[in-house]
């Protein structure tokens, strides 16, 4: 699709070599960014219209990592889906368990028991805060500041940790069940996860002196990738992106699930909805994460020995111990493990505020064990939508400002 | 109290919907505290647009644009829409239910981020946007043929693609499985069975001579 422009002559013209110089002579350049380029957050295929430097049209090719989720799910089991949630955005696994087991509990109309509920917000913060140390850090590198990722990812490498503790599994976790969670925290986790929130906040400080004020980042993120409060609503941007553009919309705040509702923390607004301002929204909801960690830890000394999932045993397993000393418990595991729950014939639409916005999963029940459609409201669909909307007339080099702003994984904006 | 997230109540937006939207609302179904407007297929856009634009009901936010399949109905498509009011804290589902011929409006013009969730839905199903100015595939495979997630197109897909050493390229192939596809029927064993092996015995005394 390039354009010529040249200069034709027409029937009877004299030829003037000085009207038709060669500057007259002008061809768009397309290039190709992605899907093998380190800014390209994994498999993103940019084909680029180049003005000269300017970008005139950008057409993102999506769907490399496709892996057809939605329809595997549906081949399931309820329980055995869940990990393939684990996979979509890589960054945030548990997040996005989180919005397909509410999705189920809200057909199945189980209750979740209180520690339960705590330890989900707690998990679900501390992947906020280790999507947001990746996306701030890999924003930086993409616009040449190569050491905040470096400091950064000492710090969600200990989350990492805390994961592979509480789960056994560092990335997919498979941590959140229909009914509450898989298994109780293991002896001393808790203090040491408020050691490491209790000095989190040197990173970030660290990381705003260096990155924060600095002179050439702030020149290549202030006012660029400028999205409008009306237009961003219209693009359906949700999450740091919308909030970037001065919306105060936050699903724990406007729609609270679990306990959010109880707990004290702000909701970071931008004011300019530039690269800078989407940059800096994620930099504070890590200091308010960090707050609801906190909060979650006292909540749960408080709770010490409560049920970790609801105790209905159609839904959730019984314990292992149980299992030795009573038949009807055996049975229970063993139905649950072969033949799964029925879930009652229905439709929802769940979202909860995942870190990169809302993320939303459409289940349609047909009352047998398996989902009939798992649609999943993927996030980065709407925001990798909107970069012919916000590269238009930029320069090349601010792709990747923009691309590493809106926060782009490709495990979940494929599927 | 409720650990799911607390939406606004529906209160009086069912009325409000039948006065606006008056023939072009076909039903209404309301379950476990979601609603879901199932309306004409051809005034999908202007249903959204009112939705949108009457003050009261400000449905000024398009989340996603799903499918689902169910190849026993004449119109096997069902089309869902998902609709978020920041102003009112509200979701809504609309609903047009399409077979694979007819084409539904698009509403790119509306809401821009439609485009892409259109394409998908096209991709996916074989819905055809009228009016949508891309419909190009967009989460299958350049050349990729079918519609993957009709209940009748398989799991496993029609080809598979292998890196070929001899002609230095990737290239296609038919589907080879190694081992048979095998899908389990979990649903109760015990609940299916009515007749336990030997049961015929009692009911007819011959039948075990």
């Amino acid at each position: 699709m390039t354009e010529t422009i040249t200069a034709e002559l027409q029937e009877g013209q004299i030829f003037d070599p000085t009207l038709v110089s060669d500057e007259t002579k002008i061809q768009n350049y397309m290039i190709n960014f992605g899907p093998q380029h380190p800014a390209a957050h994994g498999v993103l295929r940019l084909v680029m219209e180049l003005d000269g430097e300017l970008i005139e049209r950008v057409d993102p090719h999506i769907g490399l990592l496709h892996r057809g989720t939605e329809k595997l799910c549906e081949y399931k089991t309820y329980l055995q889906a869940l990990p393939y949630m684990d996979r979509l955005d890589y960054c945030s696994p548990m997040s996005m368990e989180h919005s397909y087991v509410l999705a189920i509990e809200k057909l199945l109309g189980v209750d979740v028991p209180i520690r339960a509920q705590v330890i989900r917000v707690l998990w679900a913060e501390l992947m906020r805060i280790s999507n947001h140390l990746m996306n701030v850090g890999a924003h930086v590198m993409d616009v040449g500041g190569l050491t905040p990722i470096l400091w950064l990812f000492v710090e969600r490498e200990k989350i990492y940790r805390f994961s592979e503790r509480v789960s056994g599994a560092r990335m997919h976790a498979a941590y959140f069940r229909p009914g509450g969670v898989h298994q109780d925290m293991p002896a001393g986790l808790a203090e040491d996860i408020g050691d490491w929130a209790g000095q989190f906040h040197k990173v970030l400080d660290d990381v705003m002196v260096l990155a924060g004020g600095n002179r050439i980042f702030k020149q290549r993120n202030v006012d660029i990738g400028v999205i409008t409060a009306k237009d961003a609503i219209a693009w359906g941007f949700t999450g740091p992106c919308l909030r970037g553009s001065g919306i105060e919309w936050d699903l724990r705040k406007s729609q609270p699930y679990e306990i959010y509702a109880d707990l004290e923390f702000e909701v970071p607004v931008g004011k300019n909805g530039d690269c800078y301002d989407r940059w800096m929204v994620r930099m504070e909801e890590m200091r308010q994460s960090v707050k609801i960690v906190q909060q979650c830890l006292d909540r749960l000394k408080h709770l010490q020995g409560e049920p970790i999932a609801t105790l209905d045993r159609k839904v959730a397993p019984p314990k292992r111990g149980e299992m030795k000393q009573s038949m009807e418990a055996l049975i229970h595991h063993f139905k649950l493990y072969t033949e799964g729950f029925k879930v009652p014939a229905g439709e929802v639409y769940v979202a909860t505020e995942s870190p990169k916005g809302e993320f939303g999963i459409y289940l349609v029940a047909d009352g047998t064990n398996k989902p009939y459609r798992c649609h999943i409201r993927a996030t980065g669909m709407s925001h990798l939508q909107a970069m012919d909307f916000l590269l238009k007339g930029h320069m090349l080099a601010d792709a990747p400002a923009v691309l590493g702003s809106l926060d782009i994984v490709f495990g979940e904006v494929d599927r | 109290m409720s650990h799911l997230p607390a939406v606004a109540g529906n209160e009086g937006v069912v009325e409000r919907a039948r006065s606006l939207l008056g023939d072009n609302l076909v039903a209404v179904v309301e379950a476990v505290g979601e609603l879901t407007l199932i309306v004409k297929r051809q005034s999908l856009y202007r249903v959204l647009e009112q939705l949108r634009d009457a003050p009261d009901l400000a449905f000024d936010q398009m989340l996603d644009i799903a499918g689902a399949d169910w190849p026993e109905r004449a119109e096997r498509f069902d089309v869902s829409y998902h609709l978020l009011s920041l102003r009112h804290n509200r979701r809504l589902r609309v609903k047009v239910l399409v077979n694979d011929v007819d084409p539904i409006p698009s509403i790119v013009a509306m809401f821009p981020n439609a485009g892409w969730l259109e394409r998908e839905v096209w991709d996916c199903y074989g819905v055809y946007f009228e009016g949508n100015p891309d419909l190009r595939r967009i989460l299958t495979d350049y050349g990729f043929e079918g519609h993957p997630f009709r209940k009748d197109f398989p799991l496993t897909g029609h080809v598979e693609l292998h890196y070929s050493e001899e002609q230095a390229r990737v290239v296609y192939a038919p589907v080879k499985l190694k081992q048979d596809f095998r899908n389990f029927d979990f649903l109760s064993p015990w609940e299916g069975q009515w007749q336990l092996p030997g049961d015929e015995k009692a009911e007819n005394p011959e039948a075990g001579k």
